[in-house]
């Protein structure tokens, strides 16, 4: 077995790892850390259930092996709650009933933090009308299309999409 | 998956030489597509060199008009870039229309480049496949290859190449920027990506220890006028079924310049040269775009369950021109 020594910081703690190879980012945070709020749906990248931020970017913990992480910060869900005030996409997810049986909620709310700072920082999407726009506008067109890496099996997305846009405003 | 060793490289020249130190080390960029590989068996290096963190990050405005693109930049910061969105809107398009957000903050450029090809018998190592294993059969000819290629394919493999930014660079042109085992080199876009023939585990041209460093752009003036389309069976975070990156240069009612290059349809991304010609000259209009489609797709060879993607193709190639040129 091989092994790569690794420090990163995960919800602002550091950690000195020194992990077989093979560990992904998702199996170190749910079976080694404990922190099971990242979901394993596919385990592929295809369903958006493991999304955490990687140094502010929303990123997918099944596909990214942990011993790549050398200095990085990742944010779980369990870290986007700022001193015990929910996040304000938490609160808007729970006003808006925005789940059903709440097993992609944890990365639909990390993927949704990512996705509201690209916005912010002007970055377009393939539904933006005018590409070359600086600031495109997060009608709920943009929020379909930029969320479009987070499935919800129970069907959900009626009332995500109004809580991402409560919560950006 | 099989245990392997890794190394993280800080520069190009320590990642070349710690690939050639052992034949059986892969790259690893954003691991999106070589990290669900290893999951599935596919691929099962004995050794992993990361070059997603080399500097080769920067998307740079060259002073002729194009743009140069390191190995190492993030699709999402690709696709963000200012001087993309305006000088080559198409590639923008293209960047934006592939896989997710998530994906996208992840994949490098090279690595988008290099992806695999999404056929369901590559990804399933119980089932042969003469890209993963030469000379195990297709089974894909006789089997589901409804999504798979139209142009350009062999009794080896009938498989596609599944990246839409590839489509959009092979549209524009270029070159790709490899330091090798023996030093640097140059491969022209499109030119990369390579017909399968009968040997189809070579998706490129690249040799054993070959690293992208960079994609150097051609200037193209008229690609303000460009545009990349994208059809689905789904409204997003899907492969494409067919895909189009075209740029059109206009005078007055006609068609002085074009690029066309088709994605989803073969082995490689496919520059419509044919379908170019056919423009060069002729009026901006429905008739003209038709004859270029059928120009172009006079050479599709469709498989039993694929030809729809023919009609699609033209379809696609009809509208898109005419979208660009209202």
């Amino acid at each position: 077995m091989a092994t790569a020594p690794t420090v990163l910081r995960i919800n602002g703690d550091e950690h000195q790892l020194a992990l077989d190879t093979r560990v992904t980012l998702l199996d170190l945070l749910r079976e080694r850390l404990g922190l099971i709020g990242a979901k394993k749906g596919c385990d592929h990248g295809q369903c958006g259930a493991c999304t955490v931020l990687i140094d502010g970017r929303r990123a997918l913990a099944c596909l990214t092996l942990a011993c790549t992480l050398e200095g990085a910060e990742v944010t779980t869900i369990e870290g986007l709650a700022d001193d015990g005030e929910l996040h304000p996409l938490q609160t808007a997810f729970i006003e808006h009933d925005a789940f059903q049986c709440g097993y992609c909620t944890p990365g639909q709310i990390c993927s949704a933090a990512g996705m509201l700072d690209e916005i912010r920082d002007g970055w377009p999407s393939i539904v933006t009308p005018d590409i070359a726009d600086e600031q495109p506008t997060l009608d709920a067109a943009e929020i379909r299309e930029r969320m479009s890496g987070n499935l919800c099996r129970c069907g959900a997305y009626a009332n995500i999409v109004p809580a991402i846009a409560d919560a950006a405003r | 998956m099989k245990p392997f060793a890794y190394e993280r490289a800080t520069d190009a020249a320590g990642a070349v030489a710690a690939a050639a130190a052992d034949g059986d080390t892969m790259y690893l960029g954003g691991g999106t597509n070589l990290v669900d590989l290893m999951k599935l068996g596919v691929h099962a290096p004995a050794r992993l060199v990361d070059v997603s963190r080399l500097p080769a990050r920067e998307i740079e405005e060259l002073p002729d008009g194009g743009l140069r693109i390191g190995g190492a930049a993030r699709n999402s910061d690709l696709a963000a870039s200012r001087a993309v969105r305006e000088r080559y809107p198409l590639l923008a398009q293209s960047v934006l229309s592939g896989a997710s957000g998530q994906v996208r903050n992840a994949a490098t450029v090279a690595g988008n480049l290099l992806q695999r090809t999404r056929c369901a018998y590559f990804q399933d190592v119980s089932k042969p496949c003469n890209k993963r294993v030469p000379g195990s059969g297709c089974p894909a000819r006789e089997g589901d290859h409804r999504n798979l290629a139209i142009f350009g394919h062999s009794e080896a493999c009938v498989a596609t190449h599944p990246s839409d930014m590839a489509v959009a660079m092979a549209a524009i042109g270029g070159e790709v920027q490899v330091l090798g085992p023996s030093g640097t080199r140059t491969i022209p876009i499109p030119g990369l990506h390579r017909l399968p023939a009968d040997e189809p585990q070579h998706d490129t041209v690249l040799r054993p220890g070959d690293l992208i460093t960079a994609i150097e752009l051609s200037p193209l003036g008229y690609a303000r006028r460009s545009r990349y389309r994208k059809v689905r069976e789904r409204a997003s975070f899907a492969f494409a079924v067919v895909s189009i990156a075209a740029a059109v240069d206009l005078e007055g009612d006609s068609v002085r310049d074009c690029r066309i290059a088709f994605g989803g349809v073969a082995h490689t991304p496919w520059r419509a040269t044919r379908a170019e010609e056919a423009l060069r000259g002729a009026p901006a209009a429905g008739d003209a775009f038709a004859a270029a489609a059928d120009a172009e797709l006079a050479e599709a060879r469709p498989l039993r369950d694929n030809a729809f993607k023919v009609r699609l193709a033209r379809n696609l190639l009809m509208s898109t021109l005419s979208e660009l040129c209202a």
